[in-house]
């Protein structure tokens, strides 16, 4: 096998570990599925009746791709917590003394992490269709575009994610760091409302806001509304934020040593 | 086992300088050929110079004190680390500039059972096999066959979380063995076990012996040494202070010990005279004046001689006894501290 024949291999032996596990830790899947599943229950039928969305035929096919744009983005802080997890005992230095591709124990991690999102994302969409009423208005191309956009620019997360875990010292503190910049990242942006009834100083901020590019094209997608350029600079956004944390994440992993 | 069993002396006991030329093994069969090995983390020292030969099929024992350079000596010859200078061959390989090929090579356990605790055991196996590239049937036929050895099959099937600290480590050995590797580095396999997992542990590393298996272990345990390793390489502040066999660090500190005590104080001068011809080195006298400790030279019978002196002289004996050195003794000799002596222990 060539080197980068034997690097996707071992990269599928470590994703394999972490998905291998899934199964096994129900609670852990119910959890992370009924997470999602509450923010669509909560936003639609709490805030549905006040908010008004221009342009959706209502507040529903407005707000349901943000909530899918904000779940698949907070499932990336798994990446960061599961790398914390994985340097604190003593594997990582095992695997550091393999004949293997080094990159693989992040590779791997990240890609059981985006197949789990990918799980979570089929539970959400069931939801969101029954009893919500959720529907693909755009062609179901379209809709498969903008599931593909969101899941790309979670996976992008995913590295920064994996750059923090391996930089902070614990598990706990790869928890909270992960989640905390996951709240302004989400909420200034127009996953909920649109950034135009935000304060003046905010607004662009929101509109500047990667996430908020995503969201918009997945949510033109799904509603089959014009995307103009948004699908060319979420790919964009996704690519260079994994090609640059990717490299960060990778060098970090193989320079750094466990004490 | 498949592999063959190499025809291996024990190192013979070396007893004339021109005898350690003669057995001096040539390069070809060496495991593991260390020289100048110098690594600093930061201000500190962690190795000055190691020098390390091990020959092929030997267990090798490296002991020293927590911050001697073991773990750090351990570490560079596995590619984790890179040492500042020096030459590090595994298996004829250089470690700094082919780490893959001697990666290809070794089997690592280091202080913390290195396991995968959401998987089974044979999961764990199958899951290293496959990392060392190997078949994924030959890795879980081989995963199998090691299992049943390290008496784990009956666990084979669940996820370790729930083993036991011994039955870890054993699958640690386990899953390190699963690429048959020529050289094993064993970095404190029982550091934390009860006493019953670290005999079991000890019987296991006297069984890979057979299988031909270079070790090298490292160990802050004299007797672990003393019981598992053929050579015992003394490392303190990052270099070997000493490498010979058990008996042959022993007989550094001037043979067997004796010790004598008596029943009257008043008696001490002359008991001190009787015995100072009898003994290879000044005789120490204890607090009370009535025991009296000294070297003899090793297996010379010489306590029916000191009986019969002393009485001779009129000195009640109350008793007599020899015993061999330890290695807490050599170490205490060697570096002025005994092995646990935790405050010195940061290398300078």
């Amino acid at each position: 096998m060539s080197r980068v024949g034997l690097a996707v291999h071992d990269s599928w032996v470590e994703a394999e570990r972490h998905l291998r596990i899934i199964p096994r830790n129900i609670e852990l899947l119910i959890f992370a599925t009924i997470q999602p599943i509450m923010f669509i229950v909560l936003f639609v039928y709490v805030f549905g009746g006040a908010i008004q969305a221009p342009g959706y035929s209502n507040y529903d096919q407005f707000l349901i791709p943000g909530i899918f744009a904000q779940s698949v983005v907070f499932g990336s802080a798994f990446t960061g917590v599961g790398i914390a997890e994985d340097l604190s005992k003593g594997l990582v230095d095992r695997l550091r003394s393999l004949p293997m591709a080094r990159s693989a124990v992040l590779v791997g991690r990240t890609i059981s992490d985006l197949l789990r999102n990918v799980l979570t994302f089929f539970v959400m969409l069931v939801i969101a269709f029954w009893p919500i009423g959720f529907r693909f208005e755009g062609t179901l191309f379209e809709a498969f575009l903008a599931t593909v956009l969101l899941l790309m620019f979670s996976y992008s997360l995913s590295w920064v994610q994996a750059l923090m875990g391996l930089s902070v010292g614990s598990v706990e503190a790869a928890n909270s760091a992960g989640f905390i910049w996951m709240f302004p990242l989400t909420f200034v942006s127009s996953a909920f409302v649109p950034p135009e009834t935000m304060p003046d100083w905010l607004e662009p901020i929101a509109n500047a806001n990667p996430f908020t590019i995503v969201t918009n094209a997945a949510r033109a997608l799904y509603n089959g509304l014009p995307v103009g350029n948004d699908v060319l600079y979420s790919v964009m956004w996704s690519v260079g934020i994994t090609v640059v944390f990717a490299t960060l994440a990778i060098r970090k992993f193989n320079t750094s040593t466990v004490a | 086992m498949e592999q063959p069993v190499n025809d291996r002396k024990p190192p013979t006991t070396l007893r004339h300088p021109s005898a350690r030329m003669a057995d001096m093994p040539s390069p070809n069969d060496l495991a593991i050929d260390a020289h100048g090995l110098v690594k600093h983390f930061g201000d500190t020292k962690a190795l000055d110079g190691v020098d390390l030969q091990v020959p092929r099929g030997a267990i090798y024992g490296l002991l020293g004190p927590n911050g001697a350079g073991k773990t750090t000596t351990v570490r560079v010859l596995t590619t984790l680390l890179r040492p500042d200078a020096g030459v590090a061959l595994v298996d004829g390989i250089d470690a700094v500039t082919d780490p893959d090929g001697v990666r290809r090579r070794i089997g690592l356990t280091g202080q913390y059972a290195a396991v995968e605790e959401r998987l089974t055991a044979r999961e764990n196996m199958s899951y290293i096999g496959r990392l060392f590239h190997m078949p994924k049937r030959d890795a879980v036929a081989r995963g199998d066959e090691l299992l049943e050895r390290f008496d784990l099959s009956d666990a084979a099937d669940r996820v370790v979380k729930g083993f036991s600290g011994g039955m870890r480590r054993r699958l640690d050995i386990a899953m390190s063995l699963i690429a048959r590797p020529s050289v094993l580095f064993l970095d404190e396999p029982t550091t934390g076990l009860d006493p019953r997992s670290r005999l079991a542990m000890w019987e296991l590393i006297e069984e890979l012996e057979a299988d031909g298996t270079t070790v090298l272990l490292t160990t802050q345990y004299l007797d672990e040494a003393d019981r598992l390793a053929q050579r015992i390489v003394v490392i303190d502040h990052g270099h070997v202070i000493a490498n010979g066999t058990a008996d042959e660090l022993k007989d550094r500190i001037g043979g067997d010990r004796l010790r004598v005590s008596i029943a009257k104080v008043e008696n001490r001068e002359t008991a001190l005279a009787t015995l100072r011809p009898l003994c290879t080195a000044e005789v120490d006298v204890s607090g009370d004046g009535r025991t009296f400790i000294a070297p003899i030279r090793a297996g010379d019978r010489v306590v029916p001689g000191v009986i019969r002196a002393l009485d001779d002289a009129g000195v009640d004996v109350l008793d007599v006894e020899v015993h061999r050195p330890t290695l807490d003794d050599v170490f205490l000799t060697l570096t002025g501290r005994t092995t646990s002596d935790e405050h010195e222990e940061v290398p300078v």
